[in-house]
C-alpha cells in the first residue's frame, strides 16, 4: 500500500494542534479560578497528559481501536503498540496513513477528555486522587466509549470490528458524544461526589485572570481545527468542510452568548465571549463534516444561546460544577449531537445523512438520541461509581483549611504569584515607594 | 502635633498630593485601602451569576502636622478630593504624643 504524503502530513499536524488544546484548556480553566488555586487547576490538565499518554501506549489504543469483534471494547491485541511502526490504516479516511499517525492523533483526544472533567471540581480535589481517577476513568470510560463511537472497523460502519454506536449509524464526526457528553456527564458526577466548595454559591469566587481565560479560549479554538478537520484523517474536501463549519459555528456562538448577556445582564462580558467560543466549538464537533455552512451558523448560534442559559442550572439544583463543564460540554455536546438529526445533509458529505430539515424524516434524530443517552448514562453511572469508591477509600476532597487557605500551597508547595511585588507603587509611577525611594535617597 | 488621615477616591490622589505640595506639606504616607460607607459596593456578573462586591478600593493618606496647620490642610484635602458624589471619603484628625525622625533621633516639631 502506498502512503499518501499529504494526508499523513495533515494528520500529524492535526495531532500537534489537538495536543495544544490541553494546555489551552489549562489556561481557560486556570484563569477562571482564584489566584490561590490556579496552579492546581492547570496541573490537573498537565498530569493528565502524562498519565493518559502512558496508558494509551500500554493498552488504551488497543481497547479503543483493537479488533475484538464485540462492539463494546477493542480487546488487548494491540497492547503496547507492538509492530506499529510499519503498519498503515485508513479507519474511515480515504487513503492509507501510517498507523502511528492515527494512534498519536487519537491519543490527544484521550488526553483532553479527562482533562475537561477537572473544571467541575476546581479548588477542592486531592491531587493524587485526581491522578488515580484519571487513570481509572480513561480505562473504564473513555477507552471503551471511544471504541463505541470512533472505531469503524478499519473501513466503514457495518463490520463486526466496529463500535456498536458506529454500527448503529450514530454520527459523531469528532467527539460530541465520546468527548464532550462523556466528559460533561463525568463532570456532573464528580461535582455531586465532591460536593460544594465552602461558601458556594453565596461567596463570590471570581475569576482571577480573564486574560488567561481568553488566551485559553483562543488556543482551544486554534487547536480545534486539528480536532475537527483532522478527524477527516486526510487532506480532503471533508477536512475543508469541517474546518469551515468549525470557524463559522464558533463565531456565531460567541455572538449568541454575548447577545444573551447583553439582554439578560446588561453587559456583554469577556468571560461570556470566551465561553461562547468554547460552546460553539463543542456543539459543532460532532456535526462539523455533515452540515452546510448555514447549518453550522444555526448550530453555533443555538449552542451559544442555550449554553449561556444552561450555566444557570447549577444554581437551581445546587451542584457546584465550578467552571460549567455541564453547562458547556454536556449541554453543547447534546445540542451538537442532536442537531445532526436536524441539519445534516448529504449534499455536503455523502457519507452523512439527511436530517429532518433536509427531508430525512425523524429517524436520524432518534438515532442520534440513542448515542446521546447511551454515552451520557454510561459515563454518569460509571463515574459516580469510580468517584464514590475513591472518595470513601483514599478521599477525594482536601480539608477545609486547605481549601480556604489555598490548594496550590498545600498540594504543590507553590504559589502562582508574588502578590506583594506585583501590586507595585500605589497610585501609579508618580509616587516612588519602597525600594525605588530608598535608591533615590542613596543616589542623592 | 496632629495626625490627619484621609480616605479618598483613588483618582483624586494626584490632585490632593500636588495641592498639599503647594501648600507646603513635604511628606505623607499613602496606602491602598478598601472599605465602604454609604456608597456600598458594585455588582459584577460572571456567566450570568451576579455578585455584590461590598468593599470599594480607596486611597488612605496620612500626614503629620503642627497644630496650627491642621485646619488649613484639612480644608485643602476636602476641597481637592471633593466631587460632590457619594463615596468621596472621610478626613479625620487625632492628636499625636511624640514624633521621632529615625535617621537623626530628632523629636517633636523638629522631626516633621
Amino acid at each position: 500500500m502506498e502512503i499518501n504524503a499529504g494526508d499523513t502530513a495533515w494528520v500529524l499536524m492535526s495531532a500537534a494542534l489537538v495536543m495544544l488544546m490541553t494546555p489551552g484548556l489549562a489556561f481557560f480553566y486556570g484563569g477562571m479560578v482564584r489566584s490561590k488555586s490556579v496552579l492546581n487547576m492547570m496541573m490537573m490538565s498537565f498530569i493528565t497528559i502524562g498519565i493518559v499518554s502512558v496508558l494509551w501506549v500500554l493498552y488504551g489504543y488497543s481497547v479503543a481501536f483493537g479488533d475484538s469483534g464485540n462492539g463494546l471494547w477493542g480487546g488487548l491485541s494491540e497492547a503496547g503498540l507492538t509492530d506499529m511502526a510499519t503498519s498503515m490504516t485508513t479507519n474511515g479516511g480515504a487513503y492509507p496513513i501510517p498507523l502511528l499517525a492515527f494512534v498519536l492523533f487519537q491519543m490527544m483526544f484521550a488526553i483532553i477528555t479527562p482533562a475537561l472533567i477537572s473544571g467541575a471540581i476546581a479548588d477542592r480535589a486531592k491531587f493524587t486522587t485526581w491522578a488515580v481517577f484519571v487513570g481509572l476513568w480513561a480505562t473504564l470510560v473513555y477507552f471503551p466509549v471511544a471504541h463505541w463511537v470512533f472505531d469503524f472497523g478499519g473501513q466503514e460502519a457495518g463490520t463486526p470490528d466496529a463500535g456498536w454506536l458506529a454500527n448503529l449509524g450514530v454520527l459523531d464526526f469528532a467527539g460530541g458524544t465520546a468527548v464532550h457528553i462523556n466528559a460533561g456527564a463525568a463532570g456532573l458526577a464528580l461535582a455531586i461526589v465532591l460536593g460544594r466548595r465552602i461558601g458556594w454559591p453565596k461567596t463570590l469566587m471570581k475569576p482571577h485572570s480573564l486574560p488567561f481565560v481568553l488566551l485559553g479560549a483562543a488556543l482551544l479554538w486554534f487547536g480545534w481545527f486539528g480536532f475537527n478537520a483532522g478527524s477527516a484523517l486526510g487532506a480532503t474536501p471533508t477536512a475543508a468542510l469541517a474546518f469551515a463549519t468549525t470557524m463559522i459555528a464558533t463565531a456565531t456562538a460567541v455572538l449568541g452568548w454575548v447577545v444573551v448577556e447583553r439582554f439578560r445582564d446588561g453587559h456583554p462580558t469577556s468571560l461570556g465571549a470566551a465561553s461562547g467560543a468554547v460552546a460553539g466549538l463543542v456543539a459543532i464537533t460532532p456535526a462539523c463534516a455533515f452540515v452546510s455552512p448555514i447549518g453550522a451558523m444555526a448550530i453555533g448560534f443555538l449552542s451559544g444561546v442555550l449554553c449561556a442559559l444552561a450555566v444557570g442550572i447549577k444554581f437551581r439544583f445546587k451542584f457546584d460544577d465550578s467552571l460549567d463543564v455541564v453547562g458547556i460540554h454536556l449541554v453543547g455536546g447534546i445540542v451538537g449531537s442532536l442537531a445532526i438529526g436536524l441539519f445534516a445533509t448529504t449534499s455536503v458529505n455523502e457519507l452523512g445523512k439527511d436530517g429532518l430539515f433536509y427531508g430525512g424524516g425523524i429517524q436520524p434524530l432518534l438515532t442520534q438520541a440513542v448515542g446521546v443517552v447511551a454515552v451520557l448514562a454510561y459515563s454518569l453511572v460509571v463515574t459516580l461509581g469510580i468517584g464514590y469508591l475513591l472518595h470513601k477509600t483514599i478521599g477525594f476532597r482536601v480539608s477545609g483549611d486547605v481549601e480556604v487557605g489555598g490548594i496550590d500551597l498545600a498540594e504543590h508547595a507553590e504559589t502562582a504569584y508574588d502578590l506583594a511585588a506585583a501590586a507595585g507603587p500605589v497610585g501609579g509611577s508618580k509616587i516612588p515607594t519602597g525600594a525605588a525611594l530608598a535608591e533615590r535617597k542613596v543616589n542623592a | 502635633m496632629k495626625l490627619v488621615t484621609a480616605v479618598i477616591k483613588p483618582f483624586k490622589l494626584d490632585d490632593v498630593r500636588s495641592a498639599l505640595e503647594s501648600f507646603g506639606v513635604h511628606g505623607m504616607t499613602v496606602s491602598e485601602a478598601s472599605g465602604y460607607g454609604r456608597q456600598k459596593g458594585h455588582t459584577e456578573v460572571y456567566r450570568g451569576a451576579e455578585y455584590t462586591v461590598d468593599l470599594v478600593p480607596k486611597i488612605r493618606l496620612e500626614v503629620l502636622l503642627e497644630d496650627e496647620d491642621v485646619d488649613d490642610v484639612v480644608e485643602v484635602i476636602v476641597k481637592t478630593a471633593q466631587t460632590g458624589r457619594i463615596g468621596d471619603g472621610k478626613v479625620w484628625v487625632v492628636p499625636v504624643d511624640t514624633i521621632v525622625r529615625v535617621r537623626t533621633g530628632e523629636r517633636g516639631g523638629d522631626a516633621l
